[in-house]
């Protein structure tokens, strides 16, 4: 008998949430220009950039406004053209307040900085040595827009005694209701493709792996109609199970390759990078059309939303003015998330910038958004046979919650990866990831102190 | 009486082996016997006995083990015991005893319900640790108490508690022995440990926001906003103004006043002054001074 092939996944634990893809059908609209950005100089993983310009400086659009501090750290650039009116600490995602750049616009339309090609045309030849492509990406200030911000030029520098083998793109996106990177890979096909080889010379390898979940199907085989004339490129169906989309899964679903855990941990360690499809178009633009990251794909969404849309938005817009652009803000809302549902975090103001990490915007009603009354652990477990990871979260949520950090770390805290399935599942439910992430801080804490000492 | 053999057997035989294990035991205690000071015994039932860590040792008989071993007494305290205690143990152990000046918990934030409203609303595991984490404020202050009661949790001598009106911690000063488990507890650090002060009076700063006055103002009424009055009113130079905040130095404040008196916003608090006309009336608490 023949053996029927299965298709690929992660092997243990995952969750299979409502999938909510209400803005699937809708095409990515401009927004229209914000009178306001506020760009805050640390969206990204590392040392803050240090701004540029001074009070009253007039900019142009795609002009750098902030430099890196250093290699692990990234470029911001002017959104609109206008006048640099503050800079100052201003709220963002997290609830604090950081320092950010406000730019006034002035004008109704961009005036670009000269270098930037805006002609719609398609380049598809690659002219630029690895190096140049490197330094490129550094100067164009592009992270990984999946959410984690870490800056792409430092993915692409293989350290010394490693190497890479597999360049694997991220194009699952898993998450509830978002839909940002299912509308890219559908509406800008030849630009990723020639983003995934610029990608591969950078590093200089042959093999690309382009993931995505099975319920995309026109996007798998509008992918991979766009691929047939290049043998590196190969896209493969995920199945439909969260989070598919995490990047010790992915690694797992696609080469079946273990990324190890912590202090290690980096994709680099199981030979392989990872990429957000996201990440691959801003590679295209900024290579190819000199066009710094100054703008991305924005899903606005929710159940109650007039009309929830995918929006190309300039980085720094405040969010209230994405959320007018869809209707304006429901009387019943309850919740703002940043993010999906699962891993999204709630905001705290409407005003509060959009930052280059933010791919979704989710308006939950307020009926579903408050919690439910937190009842006592049954110890049913079903916490653990969800955990993608393997671990114990009603033990290390216990451990966490009366402070026996280091009982924690040895049940392998630091490994959880915040996919929040054990929190979705809890029939009681538990704030098992709010504990959890709590006691992640502090063992990390913990432990910088010791490795110090 | 007939008793069986085995009965008998049974008798002699557990007991001789109860003796020869009891003779052996005897032999090995004598072999491995613990030395310990026996004044270690006798300085550790001077201590209050709380375990409750503020002497930076694990329990009081670590605690006393320290003290035995010590050569002066100067950096060891037990802030529960006190002055008493470490005078009593000073005597015992043949060593001078420093007076210190005795310590409580002050909570450093004024704004309640009514005078720093809400802006949004958090809806997660209700501990302060886990809010200042994920969020910062459901309030505009970034600054400000979470009110849901890490101090309160960790006070081993039930010093502090949540009021339900104000949504703010209050100190129990008759209760309160410094140990500084809620100072370290509260990740906003608010609580410090200040100067008892002469009749429990003392006069701090209930404010820690160093946003720009304006801001601090907007996200609640009783915010210190830099304005630095206190500073120029201040005539023993007691007042620090830093990133737009007030602090009072406690080493050198007289207790004159004259800094309550100028606050625009009232975010200077006096405890436990006479008010006047009820000048016998001085044994009101924190927080109803404040109102």
């Amino acid at each position: 008998m023949k053996k029927t092939k299965q298709i690929k996944s992660f092997p243990q634990g995952g969750v299979h949430p409502p999938d909510f893809k209400l803005t699937d059908q809708k095409q990515i609209e401009n927004m229209p220009l914000p009178e306001k950005v506020a760009i805050h100089i640390s969206q990204h993983i590392g040392k803050p950039a240090n701004p540029i310009v001074k009070v009253g400086d007039k900019v142009k659009t795609g002009q750098l406004i902030a430099k890196g501090d250093g290699f692990i750290s990234t470029n911001y650039h002017a959104s609109i053209t206008g006048t640099v009116q503050k800079i100052e600490d201003v709220l963002d995602q997290t609830g604090y307040k950081n320092k950010a750049v406000i730019i006034k616009r002035e004008g109704t339309t961009d005036d670009w900085i000269p270098e930037v090609d805006l002609t719609p045309a398609i380049i598809k030849d690659i002219t630029y040595s690895s190096e140049e492509i490197r330094s490129k990406i550094y100067e164009a200030g592009i992270i990984g827009l999946g959410g984690a911000g870490f800056p792409s030029h430092v993915k692409l520098s293989v350290p010394d005694g490693k190497k890479i083998e597999f360049l694997l793109i991220n194009g699952v996106e898993c998450e509830p209701y978002l839909t940002s990177d299912y509308r890219l890979m559908l509406e800008k096909i030849e630009q990723l493709i020639v983003g995934i080889q610029i990608i591969l010379k950078a590093l200089d390898i042959n093999r690309a792996i382009i993931g995505i979940e099975a319920n995309k199907m026109d996007a798998i085989l509008k992918l991979k109609e766009g691929a047939k004339d290049i043998p590196q490129i190969d896209v493969v169906a995920l199945r439909v199970q969260y989070p598919q989309g995490g990047e010790r899964q992915l690694v797992k679903a696609l080469i079946n390759r273990e990324i190890p855990p912590p202090p290690k941990g980096l994709p680099i360690d199981a030979g392989c990078a990872v990429f957000n499809v996201g990440t691959v178009y801003a590679i295209y633009e900024a290579i190819q059309k000199n066009k710094p990251l100054i703008e991305r794909i924005v899903t606005l969404t929710g159940q109650s939303l007039k009309n929830p849309s995918n929006f190309l938005v300039r980085i720094g817009t405040p969010i209230k003015d994405v959320i007018d652009q869809a209707g304006g803000l429901p009387d019943d809302s309850g919740k703002i998330l940043s993010g999906g549902p699962m891993m999204g975090k709630a905001l705290a103001k409407i005003e509060i910038p959009l930052a280059k990490t933010i791919g979704g915007l989710v308006i939950i009603p307020e009926s579903q958004a408050t919690r439910n009354e937190v009842l006592e652990c049954i110890r049913c477990g079903k916490c653990v046979s969800v955990c993608p990871l393997g671990l114990e979260p009603y033990l290390i949520m216990a451990l966490s919650q009366k402070g026996a950090f280091d009982r924690a770390e040895q049940e392998k805290i630091l490994n959880c990866c915040e996919c929040a399935c054990c929190s979705y599942i809890c029939p009681s439910n538990r704030p098992l990831l709010d504990y959890i992430r709590l006691g992640k801080t502090v063992v990390n804490q913990i432990k910088r102190t010791r490795d110090t000492k | 009486m007939n008793i069986s053999p085995f009965i008998i057997y049974t008798i002699l035989a557990l007991s001789s082996v109860g003796i020869l294990a009891a003779v052996i035991l005897y032999f090995i205690a004598q072999r491995f016997k613990v030395e310990d000071d026996p004044k270690i015994d006798k300085i550790e039932e001077l201590l209050p006995l709380a375990n409750c860590g503020a002497c930076g040792y694990p329990g009081c008989r670590a605690f006393a083990e320290a003290l035995v071993k010590a050569d002066d007494l100067n950096n060891l305290f037990c802030p529960v015991g006190g002055n008493d205690c470490m005078a009593a143990v000073a005597k015992a152990l043949g060593h001078e005893h420093e007076k210190k000046e005795p310590l409580i918990a002050v909570v450093r934030c004024a704004g309640s319900h009514q005078k720093r409203p809400k802006t949004s609303q958090y809806d997660s595991a209700k501990t302060c640790a886990i809010q200042n984490y994920t969020y910062g404020s459901d309030t505009d202050c970034a600054y400000g108490c979470l009110g849901h009661g890490d101090c309160v949790t960790v006070c081993a001598f039930d010093a502090i508690q949540m009021d339900p009106q104000t949504g703010l911690p209050v100190v129990d000063e008759d209760k309160c022995t410094a140990c500084g488990a809620c100072v370290n507890a509260c990740p906003k650090n608010i609580i410090e440990l200040r100067k008892k002060g002469p009749k429990n009076r003392r006069i701090y700063v209930c404010c820690i926001n160093e946003e720009k006055g304006a801001l601090a103002r907007k996200a609640c009424q009783v915010a210190c906003i830099g304005c630095g009055r206190c500073v120029k009113e201040c005539p023993f130079d007691a007042i620090i103004l830093k990133n737009n905040l007030a602090y009072i130095d406690f080493t050198k404040c007289k207790l004159c006043r004259k800094c309550v008196a100028v606050c625009p916003t009232q975010a200077i608090i006096e405890c436990n002054f006479p008010k006047p006309n009820e000048a016998k009336n001085n044994s009101i608490s924190n927080h109803t001074t404040v109102q």
